[in-house]
């Protein structure tokens, strides 16, 4: 991690309003590669907002986005994924009827020049980049995505994230529904995702999880971004107060 | 990376390529409620024993012959209702847009009208007919929203409405065209069978070994290559038993054209769905459209040409219609035909719900509906018998496709 050089996402004063309702207000972000960046805060704190916004579902009203310190538009799933940002939906990753191989190519098969599927190359990939991420639970890449359990469900999404090189990726609650094994399965494979160098922003309620893996924290509270800590530097306590209260005056905040 | 590592790759792959490792597979795929086509083939062999038993000729040459024409329509329209299915939606409007376009095939054949053109002309304009019903219906649903449970019932009514609006008050166009005459009756000399169903077997076994040898040079499971042979053997020699009985036929020995023209479609069709990026993106669609919006796929546009897929194949099975009966009348489209395509494509294992199923169910269910109305005419049931069986098995296919999602929803959790 280079402090020096720009951060592979950076949002500046972005704004967004749905009619009268302001979700998000004026909010700075920033990820770095190999860093597992935390984005915590109540509901309707507009972690959900942000996301959709740098996935190309939403556009910003205000504000810039830069990618590798570059302003860059983004205005739909293509020119998102074109920048290599990849979001990992809590629970609309994925087509159930479909196999894992399918669902890692989703949107972007291997095709010769007549549209017809390269399936061996696409299996192969599948199956390289399940490996190279551990996930050994997963008996065929040829079996049905309904078949999985929601941790290998998890598994896979993530996967994917990893399959197209990806510089930047949102998990949006990837615990969530998962049982103790799976959440800890999960958390070890987010940990992987940084190690390889990817930026990881992970959303999450459970600030359990949050201090496992993450390395920096940013708090939106209202649409706010109300700070960003370290997490070496901060508590849990600290961060529930934020999330609930909003930050320290500036000043504080500056003396400290 | 020692050298020892192939060889252990290798031989897993060939574990979980035996033949009892696959049928392990299988039974455990079956009991998680993927049945493939199993209930379809239980099925078609049911029905076929009973008939036999009460019908001397149920099994005879000429009314295989007679089979194959009889169910030519219903299964090229269920192709149509098959992607339909795949999206999640459902085409109300198949029975009357085939009627329509059968209307147009007449129309443009019509001797002595300012608009007569030569057969397949006329055949490739009504199938445009169909297409363009497809892309009004399409674009409606997939742009403004409106179900397609509705856009397709007022296209239904608008279809019907045209029909009567064209025929007027004579009520009947006869068709004289030969071309257009021989689409569903024109019948194959006995060595062209012949070579139908060679070339129809060497090119599955091309397509069989061929994705076979390309994976097993990919390092992939490859399936068991004795499975393989039997599935090859078993494909090609029905197509050669169908062709022998064909030719056995009297007093007209031969394979029908529109036979050939339903296999042709159903292959094409299926090729379409398994293999292509394009049929990749309905079942995604159909399995769930969000992720597949976000995954890039553009979900209106798939959703319109689905439904002028639709569209196309209801044509063509109302040209065959037309064709068969040298004619269309103000029945065109109408009766069960609607009922009819759809219950074969769900008959044929494609789900309601979306992103299951196969383009050959609409091959198997429309053998499924033909049989039955087959074998009951010539039993001497009536009518309300085989609308009662119909809607009977019918009932027993979308219960059974209900309580296999369930099933397999639940073996995830």
């Amino acid at each position: 991690m280079n402090a020096t050089s720009p951060p592979t996402l950076e949002l500046k004063a972005v704004s967004k309003s749905f009619g009268s309702v302001e979700a998000l207000r004026e909010v700075d972000f920033e990820v770095r590669d190999g860093e597992v960046m935390a984005l915590v805060g109540d509901n309707g704190a507009g972690k959900s907002t942000l996301i959709k916004c740098v996935a190309g579902i939403y556009s910003i009203d205000d504000g810039q986005i830069l990618f590798e310190g570059k302003p860059v538009t983004i205005h739909g799933p293509k020119d998102a994924a074109r920048l290599g940002i990849e979001v990992v939906y809590q629970d609309l990753a994925l087509c159930d009827n479909l196999d894992v191989v399918q669902n890692m190519y989703l949107g972007r098969e291997l095709h010769d020049p007549v549209f017809r599927l390269r399936e061996a190359p696409m299996e192969q990939r599948t199956a390289d980049t399940l490996k190279s991420l551990s996930v050994t639970t997963i008996r065929s890449v040829r079996q049905p995505v309904a078949t999985l359990s929601g941790g290998q469900r998890q598994s896979v999404a993530v996967a994917r994230a990893v399959l197209w090189n990806n510089r930047v990726v949102f998990l949006d609650e990837p615990t969530a529904a998962l049982g103790v094994a799976q959440t800890r399965q999960v958390l070890e494979l987010v940990k992987r995702l940084a190690e390889q160098g990817i930026a990881v922003v992970l959303v999450s309620h459970n600030l359990v999880d949050v201090f496992q893996v993450a390395t920096r924290i940013t708090v939106l509270r209202l649409g706010r971004n109300v700070g960003v800590y370290e997490k070496d530097k901060t508590n849990e306590q600290e961060i529930v107060e934020a999330i609930t209260f909003g930050a320290p005056a500036p000043e504080e905040a500056e003396v400290a | 990376m020692s050298s020892a590592a192939p060889a252990e790759i290798q031989a897993a792959a060939e574990d979980q390529d035996s033949v009892a490792a696959i049928l392990r597979a299988r039974w455990r795929a079956i009991k998680s409620g993927d049945v493939g086509s199993l209930p379809v083939i239980i099925g078609i062999v049911a029905i076929g024993l009973f008939f036999n038993s009460k019908s001397d000729i149920f099994f005879s040459a000429v009314n295989f012959q007679n089979l194959i024409q009889q169910m030519a329509a219903v299964s090229v329209i269920a192709i149509g209702v098959v992607f339909v299915l795949l999206i999640g939606e459902i085409d109300l409007s198949i029975g009357f847009a085939s009627g329509l376009a059968g209307v147009a095939v007449a129309e443009f054949q019509l001797p002595g009208s300012s608009h007569q053109y030569a057969g397949l002309v006329a055949l490739a304009l009504a199938i445009l007919t169909g297409v363009v019903v497809g892309l009004i219906q399409g674009s409606v649903i997939a742009f403004i929203g409106v179900p397609s449970f509705v856009v397709t019932l007022a296209g239904l009514l608008i279809c019907q409405g045209l029909i009567l609006k064209i025929l007027g008050s004579q009520g009947v166009i006869g068709i004289q065209d030969q071309q257009i005459n021989d689409i569903a009756n024109y019948v194959l000399s006995k060595n062209t069978g012949w070579i139908v169903a060679i070339v129809f077997t060497v090119a599955l076994a091309a397509a069989a070994f061929g994705s076979y040898f390309s994976r097993m040079r990919a390092g992939l499971p490859t399936g068991n290559i004795l499975l393989t042979t039997i599935r090859v053997a078993f494909f090609g020699g029905l197509a050669f038993a169908s062709v022998y009985v064909c030719n056995q036929a009297k007093p007209r020995p031969g394979v029908p054209l529109v036979g050939l023209i339903v296999l042709f479609l159903v292959v094409l069709a299926g090729y379409v769905a398994g293999r292509t990026t394009f049929g990749r993106h309905v079942y995604a669609v159909g399995g769930n459209a969000e992720a597949a919006r976000r995954a890039g796929i553009n979900v209106k546009l798939i959703r319109i040409l689905v439904f002028m897929i639709s569209g196309a194949m209801a044509a063509m099975g109302g040209v065959i219609l037309a064709s068969r009966l040298n004619g269309v009348d103000l029945n065109a489209g109408g009766g069960t035909l609607l009922l009819d395509s759809i219950s074969a494509a769900v008959i044929g294992g494609v789900s309601l719900f979306g992103g299951r199923g196969r383009v050959s169910g609409a091959l198997f269910g429309g053998l499924i509906i033909g049989m039955i109305a087959n074998g009951i005419d010539l039993v001497g049931y009536t009518d309300a018998i085989k609308l009662i069986t119909t809607g009977a098995i019918l009932l027993a296919a979308v219960t059974l496709d209900t309580v296999l999602r369930r099933r397999q929803a639940a073996a995830g959790r």
